[in-house]
């Protein structure tokens, strides 16, 4: 019995002492740091995503108390945190502009003509460095879903074998537009409502033999509203952030659907089977 | 000493009795922190400093402390012949995870490269069971106190060993096509239980 007690009472000074050297060890050797880095750390998301370009986080608050960067860097963190932030660093930054990404391509496995089976490696850098995935087109989609394996939020879903970024999740980090190696994911102002779901730079007649949903350059909507459409090559662009209403896009009536509202992008491949 | 014996420590821990794959310690890190190369590197390093110095330290404690009949007095209270032996776990764990918060504070401010290369793993470690089962099968083993450090080194050397071939092993695995039942964690079992087999091929190779 005395052996317990013993052991008992030895092991309860070893823990009062060694906790004691921990706390000395601690007050004595203690680094100073910035309290606000701290402080910054618990504003930003903590999701570490890396769109900032920093390690992390952590790394982000690190850089913007010591180096002096801007809080702009980081796309995620709510508007509310955003400005806490900028008072902590002492300085005025103004509202920023909210940003999502868009994958401009609707060739998804109903439009998109398929040239060969793709058997290899499932990545979408993989499959460009080989022969640029199982679909015709040389701009477009490849589907095999890199960015939504890129993406920290979840925000990009493979449907039917075309990438489609929901704007509502979004936090326009921009990730996903570096992984992708066709550079069709771009982020743009999410004020924008429609956009020309298409990225070949093809000729007409070349891109409608392997895509039956890629932008044809018939300019019926640079007719219909010239300044908010604009033609480059056998490419239309919508202008970012341009009121583009519903009506519109209803009147122009784009021959091959490119022409999307975001809206019914979103809803246009709902129900069929997705290739995720 | 033969000189035979420090083969048969540093090859034994090293591969025969590889701590992970031979004798499943420290499964936790060894699948949390196997997904990437680069992390499996500072992982592996943090785990041969932490095994080298716990398995000294626990030594040093075992050789003079627990494996000794203790005779005292305080006062009128004599105690004879008290063999303290049977707390060894309990005190090589207390003592691991408080020296490894030391060193780490330590190593923060006289070290800040070394401390930004291992210090996000080494509270990970702190109370890691590969630790404490260097430091149990030194005491076990009657080993001395060099031994049982170059054992720990060794140990912690394995380990790193399995890490970063597990973590290259999973950096493919990532990149194919894996039957939706085997996808993630399955999959590294699996290949980790692939992996000790083939550790199985080193066993006789010193006794």
């Amino acid at each position: 019995m005395t052996n317990v007690i013993l052991a008992a009472l030895a092991l309860a000074i070893l823990g009062l002492v060694l906790g004691m050297l921990i706390g000395y060890t601690a007050k004595r050797f203690a680094v100073q740091t910035d309290p606000r880095i701290e402080a910054i750390t618990e504003l930003l998301p903590g999701a570490n995503c890396g769109g900032c370009g920093y390690a992390g986080c952590a790394d982000y608050a690190r850089a913007m108390v010591e180096d002096g960067v801007s809080p702009a860097g980081c796309a995620v963190v709510s508007e509310e945190n955003f400005q806490k932030i900028s008072q902590a660093l002492g300085q005025d930054s103004g509202k920023r502009e909210r940003k999502v990404a868009v994958v401009y391509c609707s060739g998804d496995n109903g439009h998109a003509r398929r040239v060969a089976l793709y058997n290899g490696l499932n990545d979408c850098r993989a499959a460009a460095v080989l022969s640029g995935g199982g679909k015709g087109c040389r701009f477009g989609c490849i589907g095999l879903g890199s960015c939504a394996r890129s993406c920290q939020f979840g925000a990009i879903e493979l449907r039917n074998g075309l990438a489609v970024v929901h704007p509502e999740i979004c936090k326009g980090c921009g990730k996903c537009t570096e992984v992708c190696p066709r550079k069709l994911i771009r982020l743009v102002s999410a004020e924008t409502k429609a956009h020309v779901y298409c990225n070949s730079l093809d000729k007409g007649p070349a891109k409608r033999k392997n895509c039956t949903a890629g932008c044809l350059a018939c300019r019926k909507c640079v007719k219909a509203a010239p300044d908010i459409f604009n033609a480059q090559g056998f490419l239309v662009r919508a202008r970012e952030g341009a009121e583009i209403s519903d009506e519109l896009i209803a009147s122009i009536n784009c021959p091959t659907g490119a022409l999307q509202s975001v809206a019914d992008h979103l809803r246009s491949g709902k129900g069929k089977e997705g290739a995720a | 000493m033969p000189s035979n014996e420090w083969l048969t420590i540093t090859v034994g821990a090293i591969l025969v009795n590889n701590i992970v794959l031979s004798r499943i310690l420290g499964i936790c890190p060894f699948l949390g922190v196997s997904k990437k190369i680069k992390t499996a590197l500072g992982m592996g390093g943090a785990v041969i400093f932490v095994m080298g110095i716990a398995s000294l330290t626990t030594a040093c404690l075992y050789r003079w402390l627990l494996s000794v009949k203790l005779d005292f007095r305080i006062g009128s209270f004599a105690v004879q012949n008290l063999d303290m032996g049977f707390t060894r776990i309990l005190v090589f764990i207390v003592v691991i995870a408080a020296l490894v918060q030391i060193v780490e504070i330590l190593l923060q401010k006289f070290s800040p490269a070394l401390y930004g290369a291992l210090g996000i793993y080494l509270p990970l470690i702190t109370t890691n069971c590969a630790v404490l089962g260097a430091a149990q099968l030194n005491a076990e083993s009657g080993r001395g106190i060099l031994q049982s450090t170059v054992y720990g080194i060794c140990s912690g050397m394995g380990f790193a060993l399995a890490l970063i071939l597990f973590a290259s092993l999973r950096e493919r695995l990532e990149l194919s096509r894996i039957p939706k039942a085997f996808q993630g964690t399955s999959i590294a079992l699996i290949t980790a239980g692939i992996l000790a087999l083939a550790f199985m091929g080193f066993s006789g190779l010193v006794k």
